[in-house]
């Protein structure tokens, strides 16, 4: 007797093999666009190494097919002149290995020649984050405010505009405290607080982290 | 109106209920026949449609384990033929070497026999004898000399003649003797051919003698299977379902083999279909290295068709042996450039995983080290192995999965034959439990009417009384003197 194979049988062997095969991939949703705001105000401009350090976590912790832009915040941050850098990476694993490194390379150089700006634009650099990550329509949106979270406006200078942040994460990254804030504790609450509202009401999340482990626990989730 | 106002028909719950339980009672009394003919029709209907069903699932049950007994003994048959062929086969191959040789064989006897034979004459022949004379000098010699000197000196000359003609003769005795030892001694090597040609003859006849059991053996269950006697049935039972159990973990080691295939393949596969794209909800690189290895699983199937070693489609089978022979080839060029490429894809896997390393060490401000480690080499290499064997390995998927799925046609019988016997003993057992329910429920129902069912019990009981009561009052009524004088 030959052992003829029933094609629906040969079928589902071949579709358990596939499945059971395909389970084992990590299926993770691709598609990361991250923004990152670097305050370049003032004293905050010594803290720019930090900055540096969460860059090189960024990119490590993102994949192939993300997007990254890394831009400062100086007096009047809704334009792309600030972005210090941006990239898309390739689909290919070796080429976008290169533009992290060629991206790295941008940002040591940018750490190595920046000037202190006279003002902090954050709500300009947000807008900018909003615009350049909606034009990319990655399937997560992240913006990391690397700032003391003190705006100061020039004169001149209109931002009391609502923020647009659904589908959004807004990560404050290294929120240091002003001198003034030792003597008035509030002044800092207040202002992390104003922060979160803003958001919030403009339809995103909003989280405050100063630690590196749970930073890369953003790159992740 | 609540239920309590219906309930309440005087105000108190005992009396109100008392009186509906009576009326209730007056009111099944009433309905008991009809109830009972209802509750006993409803146990009727639930315990035959019972039953039928559990006839039904038996004779489903007999007819599967009919149909699992013939694809039994079909297996078995075939299983059995294909050992006995081969069994003739190694017979015919040792009959047909060995009798091919045995013509050499008897010539080489022959020849050595010859040998032997004129050896054996060589050494048969007769030294030769002291000469005639010896005789006569001897008796001459014995003649006493009685002191003459020249008497004396003659029998001292024959004397002597005759030890020198004696030495003569016993060292040419001793020669020929020599002689025809060593034509023995020539035999010898003669002998032991004869002995080895004896005992390769003793050997095969040997092996022909073994098989001979092994093939009576194999004829026993043949006729056994084709009688379909319980015991076959049992035999290959049992194999098939050890069979399924081998298989099955054979398969799973198959499994594991390709799972570590994947992963060896997956990630550089990314560099050439890119390692974003999705289908389906999977990355299209996940997906195009298990096409790969299915397609490698698939050539390895074709290839052990072509071979003949397994027989899943019986249209490879039945092609013709050039066609096979050409579909071997072409199947095995498949697999073999599918391993070039998977050994290609290991290489290339370890260049990707250098870069990322190197990426994530420059990122960290870490120092890349100025050399690469020199033992790198090995492991790249044994991925390439792995790469390139991988696919081969697998090939040789297609003999367990044969036998999966012919075992597991038989296991699927035998569970089923299980699961239908289970069914159908469990609803002869709800058939009779509703046919006793039933019962049960007449009796309760009974209990709930007891009241009235006691008075008409009483109430017959007493009619049954009173007929014999009139009876004896009539008879005595008949038997009065008043009626007898009046009738005379």
């Amino acid at each position: 007797m030959i052992h003829r194979i029933p094609i629906g049988f040969f079928i589902a062997i071949m579709g358990s093999v596939f499945l059971l095969l395909a389970s084992c991939s990590n299926n993770t949703l691709r598609g990361h666009g991250v923004y990152m705001l670097i305050d370049t105000s003032g004293t905050y401009t010594d803290e720019l190494v930090k900055a540096q350090q969460i860059i090189n976590v960024a990119l490590s912790k993102l994949y192939p097919g993300d997007s990254f832009a890394v831009a400062r915040i100086d007096t009047g941050s809704f334009s792309e002149k600030d972005i210090v850098a941006k990239v898309s990476f390739d689909d290919r694993p070796s080429t976008a290995n290169r533009q992290k490194r060629l991206f790295k390379e941008k940002i040591d150089e940018f750490v190595k020649t920046v000037q202190p700006a006279k003002y902090t634009d954050i709500t300009g650099g947000i807008l900018q984050a909003t615009e350049y990550l909606n034009e990319k329509n990655p399937g997560r949106k992240t913006i990391l405010i690397f700032s003391d979270l003190k705006e100061e406006l020039d004169k001149g200078y209109n931002r009391d505009i609502d923020l647009k942040l659904k589908g959004f994460s807004v990560v404050a990254v290294n929120v240091t405290k002003l001198r003034s804030d030792n003597y008035n504790p509030k002044e800092y609450l207040d202002r992390l607080d104003s922060w979160q509202t803003r958001v919030t009401s403009g339809g995103g999340k909003w989280s405050v982290t100063n630690d590196m482990d749970q930073l890369e626990k953003i790159f992740m989730n | 109106m609540s239920f309590t106002d219906v309930f309440l028909i005087v105000p108190n719950y005992f009396v109100s209920g008392a009186i509906w339980f009576v009326i209730l009672a007056v009111f099944f009394y009433m309905a008991r026949d009809s109830a009972h003919g209802a509750i006993k029709s409803f146990s009727r209907m639930l315990h035959n449609a019972m039953r039928l069903s559990s006839f039904a699932l038996e004779r489903v049950e007999h007819r599967l384990s009919l149909r699992n007994k013939e694809v039994l003994l079909a297996a078995g048959r075939e299983a059995s033929e294909r050992v006995i062929e081969r069994e003739f086969e190694r017979i015919n191959a040792t009959v047909s070497k060995e009798l091919a040789e045995t013509p050499s064989l008897h010539r080489k006897l022959q020849e050595e026999i010859a040998i032997v034979e004129d050896a054996y004459k060589e050494s048969t022949e007769v030294p030769p004898s002291p000469p005639g004379w010896v005789a006569a000098v001897e008796a001459v010699a014995k003649i006493p000399s009685k002191g003459d000197p020249v008497v004396v000196d003659i029998l001292e000359d024959i004397h002597e003649s005759l030890v020198n003609a004696h030495k003569s003769a016993i060292e040419e005795y001793r020669t020929a003797r020599k002689e025809k030892h060593e034509v023995l001694k020539g035999m010898l090597p003669s002998w032991r051919k004869v002995l080895h040609v004896i005992d390769v003859a003793d050997s095969n006849v040997i092996s022909l003698l073994e098989r001979s059991k092994v093939i009576d053996r194999h004829m026993e269950d043949y006729e056994n299977i084709l009688n379909g006697s319980d015991r076959a049935v049992r035999m290959l039972s049992s194999s098939s379902l050890s069979q399924f159990f081998i298989s099955l973990l054979v398969l799973s080691v198959a499994v594991g083999g390709a799972m570590i295939n994947f992963h060896l393949i997956a990630r550089p596969m990314a560099e050439m279909v890119g390692g974003n794209s999705m289908i389906g909800g999977y990355r299209t690189a996940d997906i195009a290295a298990l096409v790969i290895i299915l397609v490698e699983i698939t050539m390895g199937i074709f290839l052990m068709e072509s071979l003949r070693i397994t027989r899943l489609f019986p249209a490879i089978g039945a092609l013709k042996d050039k066609m096979r022979v050409r579909m071997i080839w072409i199947t095995f060029s498949f697999l073999f450039s599918l391993a070039a490429v998977e050994a290609g894809l290991a290489y290339m896997r370890e260049l990707l995983m250098h870069d990322e390393l190197a990426t994530s060490a420059l990122l960290r401000g870490e120092v890349i080290a100025a050399a690469n480690n020199e033992f790198a080499w090995i492991t790249t290499a044994a991925q390439m192995g792995m790469g390139f064997i991988l696919p081969f390995a697998l090939t040789f998927v297609a003999i367990p999965l044969e036998n999966f799925i012919a075992s597991t046609r038989t296991l699927l019988g035998v569970s089923g034959i299980g699961v239908v016997r289970v069914l159908a003993f469990f609803l002869r057992v709800l058939g009779n439990s509703f046919h006793y329910m039933g019962i049960m429920m007449l009796h309760i129902y009974d209990l709930f009417v007891f009241a009235p069912l006691w008075f008409e019990y009483k109430i017959k009981n007493r009619k049954k009384n009173e007929i014999p009561t009139l009876i004896a009052k009539e008879t005595r009524k008949l038997e009065s003197p008043d009626l007898i004088k009046e009738a005379s």
